[in-house]
């Protein structure tokens, strides 16, 4: 842990982390209209990466917690599935699983195709990125992490 | 003659290439005694997969009927106005979702790895398989 | 949009199912002991709904669910008959009472802090079992079965030891059978431009002479027949019975066993048709045979087998091949009953019999046949419960298994193939060889200690209620007045009889 970092890795990588955050909401919200959730959480969690790839895997794990981690895993689906059933129930079991139209409290204010882009940009997309970059994050600490002892070792040092 | 079949072969050469891969990908799962190598034969035999289902989607060149090439799926109006093609966009977001499943499938191989290597401190299958016999049940 | 709330059932089931997975994991983090208790309730009113669902299906026509109000050539439909409903039913009565099962034994098998991660898979396994049951989108059901494999693999491995090598075997075959069957749907697309299964039947009707449709057939029947652990694609499936906890090896003999076997079921009959299958039927007769090939083999290498699960493992893939033995004969309405009759059947008897083993590792830790000498006196409910479920799998009137094979016998006799009736005769004897060891040992075998220790009520519950129904159902089947209703599920199939 106490090797030497390198400063043009170090100032590089912390200026980069907010313009990749910005280009990953960018990639998530940014566009008109469906898609880009994926590859927008994918663009955030690659930060995350790379902070702990450059300042070590504590440093990382200081910045999200493994608790923080499963909480907007499961915060993601439940915007997403949350904005599903919202439909349904919003419409009095009329309207479908993710019928975006039928979301009457928007719907009634902005019109019903208004209402339908609002949704997929503004919760669903985010949502999916939400999901996606926690999940992506976590996988990479899961596959990165040594030993539980080893790792206790190496907070002592 | 052998210009006609040069050109028959060519004219769908990303489907064969998707078959050569899906092919390599498929060997290296069966034949090789390392299980890393075989999640790596597999993520190629889905790579092929993914290049067969992204085939589908193009049109192709359509010299023939001398409209050149096919265009991205997004409305544009000149595109439109000269008729021109655009691909089939649903492949593609087939394949988007292939790709993610293949991520979590190569995501729980890699745990599954880590955690068989803690295990046995290999992973050669042969050498799992005598230590399994060493330990019994 | 939606006439009747019974109609949103089929989605709400399984999108609630993953949100309530997703919920377990968050509730995870600030209390263990709730995961479980969510986990029970959901899949409870999951049934519930079920219940409804095919009520629905039975007396005002099948369900069609357009997800998002897409129109179904483009949006994914969600359909329901009465094919679907039966097997929906299936799944998550068999999958309610895993979960029953489930708590006490995993709770010794499993270290604590892994418990919410087990809830949250083994919610998601069930809800994307019920999505392949009841979607009407081919590359849906690549998806949710996807869903349901990762499940899988990962709940195989939580028990540790050999089960890594098993999971990941699994895993890589269960991989590769995706990948197949992936391939195949991409064929069918080529020719047919649909994803959706009744849309994609209706454009190849025209098409059945083409060599893409012949490919994307192959494929498709050898990816789900390696998912199914059909024979001789079943190599992954014994050692991952027998590794498993034993919670997860009951839920995977009766749930993800019978999702598969209903895809495939789904997919030749509803997608393929009949008519595809007469214009190759030289080819398709091969099937028989090898399910005949099958039974005796299977029955064999269950006989030579010292470790309990291991026999129930080999006795499922015997079963299986009872199924596609009785679909390959669909000119005859018996044969198919038959197939669709071990649905249940099967799932109720090897769910009772890995539930007894499941119960007698838990208070004994005996895995070995050998080992399980007198043990009636010991623990006499999980034995009794062990063997009723033996006798319904050997198949003894008027249990459930004697109907499977009543039914299947008369198929044969309808298609005039005595030899096939022959085997299911010596299949039959085959599983008294391997059953009337376990039986010898547990009531004729005197053993070192007769003070009395039963498993925890949780556990033998479900043990006993499966052991009652496998009674109750056989009786139920022979009274001939679910007659009707597999009249109509065959027909939902797309199955016409002249």
């Amino acid at each position: 842990m106490n090797v030497k970092r390198d400063i043009i890795v170090d100032t590089t990588s912390k200026k980069m982390m907010p313009i990749i955050l910005a280009f990953g909401l960018y990639t998530m919200i940014g566009s008109k209209g469906a898609g880009g959730g994926f590859q927008g959480g994918c663009i955030i969690a690659a930060a995350f990466i790379l902070h702990s790839l450059i300042f070590g895997f504590i440093e990382g794990r200081k910045k999200i917690p493994e608790s923080w981690n499963t909480f907007f895993k499961s915060f993601g689906l439940h915007l997403y599935c949350g904005c599903g059933l919202l439909s349904i129930i919003a419409s009095n079991f009329v309207a479908e699983f993710l019928n975006y139209s039928a979301f009457w409290p928007i719907a009634n204010l902005v019109g019903t195709h208004e209402a339908r882009a609002m949704q997929v940009e503004l919760i669903i997309e985010v949502g999916i990125g939400i999901t996606v970059f926690a999940a992506f994050v976590s996988m990479f600490y899961d596959l990165a992490w040594k030993d539980d002892d080893e790792l206790e070792d190496e907070v002592i040092k | 003659m052998i210009e006609a079949i040069f050109e028959k072969f060519f004219q769908h050469y990303n489907f064969w290439a998707a078959v050569v891969i899906i092919f390599i990908g498929i060997y290296a799962t069966i034949a090789k005694n390392n299980l890393f190598k075989k999640l790596l034969g597999l993520n190629i035999f889905q790579t092929g997969i993914f290049l067969f289902f992204i085939s589908l989607g193009d049109i192709g060149s359509l010299e023939t009927l001398g409209i050149g090439d096919a265009t991205p799926p997004i409305i544009w109006k000149p595109a439109e106005e000269r008729g021109y093609l655009y691909v089939n966009p649903l492949p593609h977001v087939l394949i988007l979702t292939g790709i993610v499943v293949a991520a979590a499938t190569t995501c729980v191989a890699l745990a599954l790895l880590i955690r068989i290597h803690k295990e046995y401190g290999t992973l050669e299958e042969d050498e799992i398989i005598e230590l399994e016999a060493i330990r019994g049940d | 949009m939606i006439n009747t709330v019974v109609e949103q059932f089929p989605a709400l089931i399984v999108t609630t199912g993953v949100f309530s997975a997703f919920t377990i994991l968050i509730l995870g983090l600030l209390s263990r002991k709730i995961c479980y208790y969510i986990v029970l309730i959901v899949t409870a009113f999951h049934f519930i709904l079920s219940i409804f669902t095919l009520q629905h299906v039975l007396t005002k026509g099948r369900i069609h669910y357009w997800f998002g109000g897409w129109r179904p050539p483009w949006g994914i439909e969600y359909v329901v008959d009465e094919l679907n409903a039966y097997s929906l039913i299936v799944i998550l009565f068999l999958g309610l009472l895993g979960i029953i099962f489930a708590k006490r034994s995993v709770e010794k098998e499993i270290e604590e802090r892994k418990l919410p991660t087990f809830y949250t898979v083994m919610q998601l396994l069930i809800s994307g079992c019920c999505g392949v049951v009841v979607t009407g989108d081919v590359f849906n059901l690549f998806v949710l079965a996807e869903v349901a494999s990762l499940s899988t693999y990962a709940l195989i491995a939580i028990a540790g030891g050999k089960a890594l090598r098993a999971s990941y075997n699994y895993l890589i075959l269960g991989s590769i059978a995706i990948c197949f069957y992936l391939l195949g749907i991409g064929f069918l697309y080529a020719v047919t431009g649909t994803l959706n299964m009744i849309d994609m039947r209706i454009i190849l009707q025209n098409l059945y002479e083409n060599k893409m449709v012949h490919v994307g057939f192959v494929l498709v029947l050898v990816g789900l027949g390696i998912k199914a652990a059909v024979f001789p694609l079943h190599t992954w499936q014994p050692d991952a019975y027998t590794y498993a906890p034993s919670a997860v090896t009951l839920i995977m003999s009766t749930v993800v066993a019978k999702t598969f076997v209903y895809a495939l079921i789904r997919l030749i009959f509803s997608v393929f048709t009949v008519n595809f299958l007469e214009l190759y039927i030289n080819a398709w007769n091969l099937v028989p045979w090898l399910m005949g090939v099958a039974i005796i083999v299977a029955s064999i290498l269950a006989y030579r087998q010292n470790n309990i699960k291991r026999m129930l493992a080999y006795s499922s893939i015997v079963n299986v091949a009872y199924i596609v033995l009785g679909i390959s004969f669909f000119n005859s309405q018996w044969s198919l009953s038959g197939a669709l009759v071990n649905i249940l059947n099967h799932a109720v008897a090897k769910g009772c019999a890995f539930a007894a083993v499941g119960a007698i590792v838990y208070k004994t830790g005996i895995k070995d046949v050998g080992a399980l000498a007198g043990l009636a006196n010991k623990m006499p409910y999980t034995s009794g419960a062990l063997l009723i479920s033996m006798l319904t799998l050997i198949g003894i009137p008027p249990s459930a298994g004697f109907v499977t094979k009543f039914y299947l016998a008369i198929g044969c006799l309808e298609m005039q193939n005595y030899l096939m009736l022959a085997i299911i005769l010596l299949g039959t004897l085959l599983t008294l060889a391997y059953f009337l060891r376990v039986i010898e040992q547990l009531y004729f075998r005197e053993g070192n200690s007769t003070q009395k220790e039963e498993v925890p009520f949780s556990m033998l519950a479900p043990t006993m209620f499966l052991a009652i129904l496998c009674l109750a159902i056989g009786i139920f089947w022979l009274t001939g007045i679910p007659l009707e209703f597999l009249k109509k599920s065959i027909t939902s199939m797309g199955v016409i009889f002249r």
